[in-house]
């Protein structure tokens, strides 16, 4: 632990470790609740710990406020954060760097392939609606967004991202039996590399089957598991195919 | 007291400017004909299996995939392939029933299950006979959906209404109907008057209802005929033990609007979102799907007398709620006289509007008064659905708490009928118990402290207030006016991205295969039933 970068919680003097939090156990309001909540207070490092309020929820359940100094100290030089190689943007973030850098709406295509018919990973990336409280990538001014829906097969999406010179195809699967996602994935690189070669639209899978490690061995360029947001898609599609402010370059 | 009870449920404290008003809705029933013409000349998949429904056929195909779909897909899938929709289902169906090919309607969808079924349109004397057992035989259904609404009828006089205005609604969705029932029986001891049940991602995009009681879902719950009698018989007991009626909520949109209408029926939901254009908008779903569907479900709501919320709140989810708060205004209408026409009476109509107004922005809170306002004075008579801000909830929990104190105090100030109960936590996690409890306690203190606070209110004539809502209303027009002069109307409106930002072409969008125009011979002995008989039996 080195000295200076040590610090604790901030309530009006520097080092009381003041801290609040509010929670809920399963027991009926009253001194044993009270109790209760100051032993889970105490092992959370909190103390001295005040109860400041309890009460009751129905017969079954007491809400809690605590405050109390909180014992544990935290040390700057140990924290480490992972960063996302590229950045989280919002949506009108992503709308300003396709308008200015590419100068064009982005092309994307969607689809389940196989015969998967659970549309729900795409529907929730893509339709308007979105997921997570996020709209889905229709709500971005400047993608240009065709679902194809379900049990779409490899040659007719290769057809399709053709057809509408998409930048990006992404494709869904939720259910999946004997690793059919993976044998399908590897399936939609391969007919996209022998059709098009280097000029093929970038390949995005997900679902919450896949690992996001498996990307270069599945043959695409980036797999999303269980759980991503639509900006977390349209935030790598800005960093994949949109030329970064400082070059040049047009993307492939 | 008698005299500001009256005017607070009356006219808001705004004098609208009754030439806009009667305008605005000339301008509406112009716009919406073309949609009207289309809803009449067609039938979809979904209005068809509905007419099984009505007629009593439940449960799915064993054999079928893993068991999943429902006899009246297959009943009408089979149908549709040996001689098509054009005429209905209900000819083909009860001409086989009436020539004796199988005992049942459950017999008969065996016999189409086991691939022995054959579908032939009768005519003449044979058509006579097989529209005549098809209407008793969905009668039945219509009878059921009569009887439901007395028998809520006489539970809301002897257990009572809620005491006051605006209904508490709440939300609970587990994805596992039997822990919604706890949490819901638990909100209605709390003070909630209105249960939603949210339904599972995605399940508007399902073009068959899934059947039974079910436990697993994603973020909701599944809409089935089971889960709805669940929860309704759970709902009555906590009613009784409370001394109120307890009211169910669902979901009639997405590609099964109708059945999903029916079976919410047979039921006894008490509302239903409903919106004319959401599926369209926010699902893809094909515009002429869902404007058949939509007429179709919301004659079985007029019918049951199910009250409707519109979802003119999602609009301003993702546009900006001043820029676009003319297009809230703009689908109010459409939806209200959409509905008009179906059948649906004011008291039904649960019109749709949000607190959505970035609180940043100077005069936030005067703009939303000046909007609930317009919609209070716009639609007396309609239990208007208050909705809570999402847009702007960061994740700070403090300031969402008082953003949603200031969202209840303009709800009771503008005199809304249903109030949707905000979340501090939205955007953060779905609900815990004590957000729920803290949220309940965020309307009653406001409900208790000022909920009679609109009969000493009324914005100046010509202030600020009077001024914005004057403003809603001629830009809504204006819209109005440019859909009313398209050749197609609404539809066309949309296909041009007139709503929200996204363009829906008329052939787009999914379930456009399941539309069919009508022959001259289509008979649907339910719109026929319920067209006969807009006084509905129990009133």
């Amino acid at each position: 632990m080195s000295e200076g970068t040590v610090i604790r919680p901030y309530g009006d003097t520097t080092g009381d470790g003041m801290v609040q939090t509010s929670f809920t156990l399963p027991v009926p309001p009253g001194p044993q609740a009270d109790g209760a909540a100051l032993q889970l207070a105490a092992k959370m490092g909190i103390s001295p710990a005040m109860v400041v309020h309890s009460t009751g929820i129905g017969t079954a359940f007491t809400f809690f406020v605590v405050y109390g100094s909180v014992q544990h100290l935290v040390d700057l030089a140990e924290v480490h954060v992972e960063e996302r190689p590229y950045p989280l943007l919002s949506p009108s973030e992503v709308n300003a760097a396709v308008k200015t850098r590419l100068r064009r709406s982005l092309v994307v295509l969607g689809a389940c392939i196989g015969t998967d018919a659970h549309t729900v990973g795409i529907d929730a990336i893509l339709n308007l609606k979105g997921f997570a409280g996020e709209k889905g990538l229709e709500y971005y001014r400047e993608l240009q967004v065709a679902n194809l829906g379900a049990q779409v097969s490899v040659p007719e999406l290769v057809r399709a991202a053709r057809t509408a010179k998409a930048d990006a195809v992404l494709v869904s699967q939720v259910v999946t039996q004997k690793d059919a996602h993976l044998r399908n994935t590897r399936e939609l690189a391969g007919a996209f590399r022998e059709a098009m070669g280097e000029s093929r639209p970038l390949l995005v899978v997900g679902g919450p089957r896949f690992d996001p490690a498996m990307a270069a061995d599945l043959g695409v360029d980036k797999v999303f598991g269980r759980g991503t947001t639509p900006g977390e898609v349209a935030s790598y599609l800005v960093h994949a195919l949109v030329p970064s402010p400082d070059s040049q370059e047009a993307p492939a | 007291m008698a005299i500001s009870a009256q005017r607070v449920a009356g006219v808001s404290g705004l004098t609208l400017d009754p030439v806009l008003v009667a305008r605005a809705r000339e301008l509406a029933t112009r716009a919406a004909a073309p949609v009207v013409d289309l809803a009449k000349a067609h039938t979809t998949v979904s209005v068809e299996r509905a007419v099984l429904r009505l007629a009593g056929l439940t449960g799915t195909d064993p054999v079928l995939g893993d068991g999943e779909v429902p006899w009246v897909n297959r009943v009408v899938d089979a149908v549709r392939e040996q001689v098509g929709l054009e005429s209905g289902v209900a000819l083909p169906v009860w001409h086989a029933l009436a020539n004796g090919t199988a005992p049942s309607l459950s017999a008969l969808a065996e016999q189409v299950g086991a691939g022995t079924a054959r579908f032939t349109v009768p005519t003449g004397a044979e058509a006579d006979r097989a529209r005549e057992v098809a209407r008793a035989a969905v009668g039945t259904g219509i009878a059921r959906i009569d009887a439901n609404r007395a028998r809520r009828e006489e539970l809301v006089a002897t257990l009572g209404d809620p005491p006051r205005r605006p209904w508490i609604y709440l939300i609970v969705a587990t994805g596992d109907i039997y822990e919604d029932i706890p949490q819901a029986q638990a909100a209605a001891r709390a003070g909630a008057d209105v249960i939603a049940v949210i339904r599972s991602t995605g399940q508007s995009l399902l073009d068959y209802v899934p059947e039974g009681a079910t436990r697993t879902g994603y973020a909701g719950t599944y809409a089935t005929g089971e889960n709805f009698r669940l929860m309704r018989a759970a709902l009555d007991e906590v009613g009784v033990e409370l001394g109120r009626y307890v009211r169910l909520t669902n979901y009639a949109s997405g590609l099964c609007m109708p059945e999903i209408a029916v079976l919410a029926g047979l039921e006894r939901l008490d509302m239903m979102l409903n919106d004319a254009m959401y599926g369209i908008l926010f699902r893809d779903i094909n515009p002429q799907r869902t404007f058949v569907d939509q007429r179709f479900s919301r004659m079985v709501h007029a019918r049951a007398g199910i009250i409707i919320n519109t979802g003119e709140d999602n609009y301003l989810t993702t546009a900006d709620a001043v820029d676009e708060a003319h297009t809230v205004t703009v689908s109010q209408l459409l939806n209200e006289r959409l509905a008009h026409e179906a059948g649906l009476e004011d008291w039904q109509l649960g019109l749709g509007h949000a607190f959505e107004i970035d609180p940043d922005r100077p005069e936030s809170f005067r703009l939303e008064l000046a909007h609930a306002l317009l919609a209070r004075g716009l639609f007396p008579d309609a239990p208007l659905k208050w909705m809570p801000p999402t847009k702007h909830m960061t994740g700070d929990v403090f300031r969402g708490y008082l953003l949603d104190g200031f969202f209840n105090l303009a709800g009771a100030l503008t005199g809304q009928g249903i109030l949707l109960v905000g979340m501090m936590t939205e955007a953060v996690v779905t609900p815990w118990l004590s957000d729920r409890d803290l949220a309940l306690r965020n309307v009653r203190y406001v409900l208790d402290a000022a909920g009679n606070l609109a009969e000493d209110f009324a914005p100046q004539p010509g202030g600020f207030i009077d001024a914005r809502a004057h403003t809603v209303l001629t830009e809504a027009l204006q819209l109005l006016e440019r859909i009313a002069d398209h050749p197609q109307g609404l539809i066309q409106a949309i296909a041009d991205g007139t709503f929200g930002i996204t363009k829906r072409r008329p052939d787009g969008g999914k379930g456009l295969d399941g539309v069919f125009r009508k022959a001259a011979d289509h008979y649907d002995p339910a719109l026929e039933l319920l067209a006969e008989a807009k006084e509905p039996a129990g009133v």
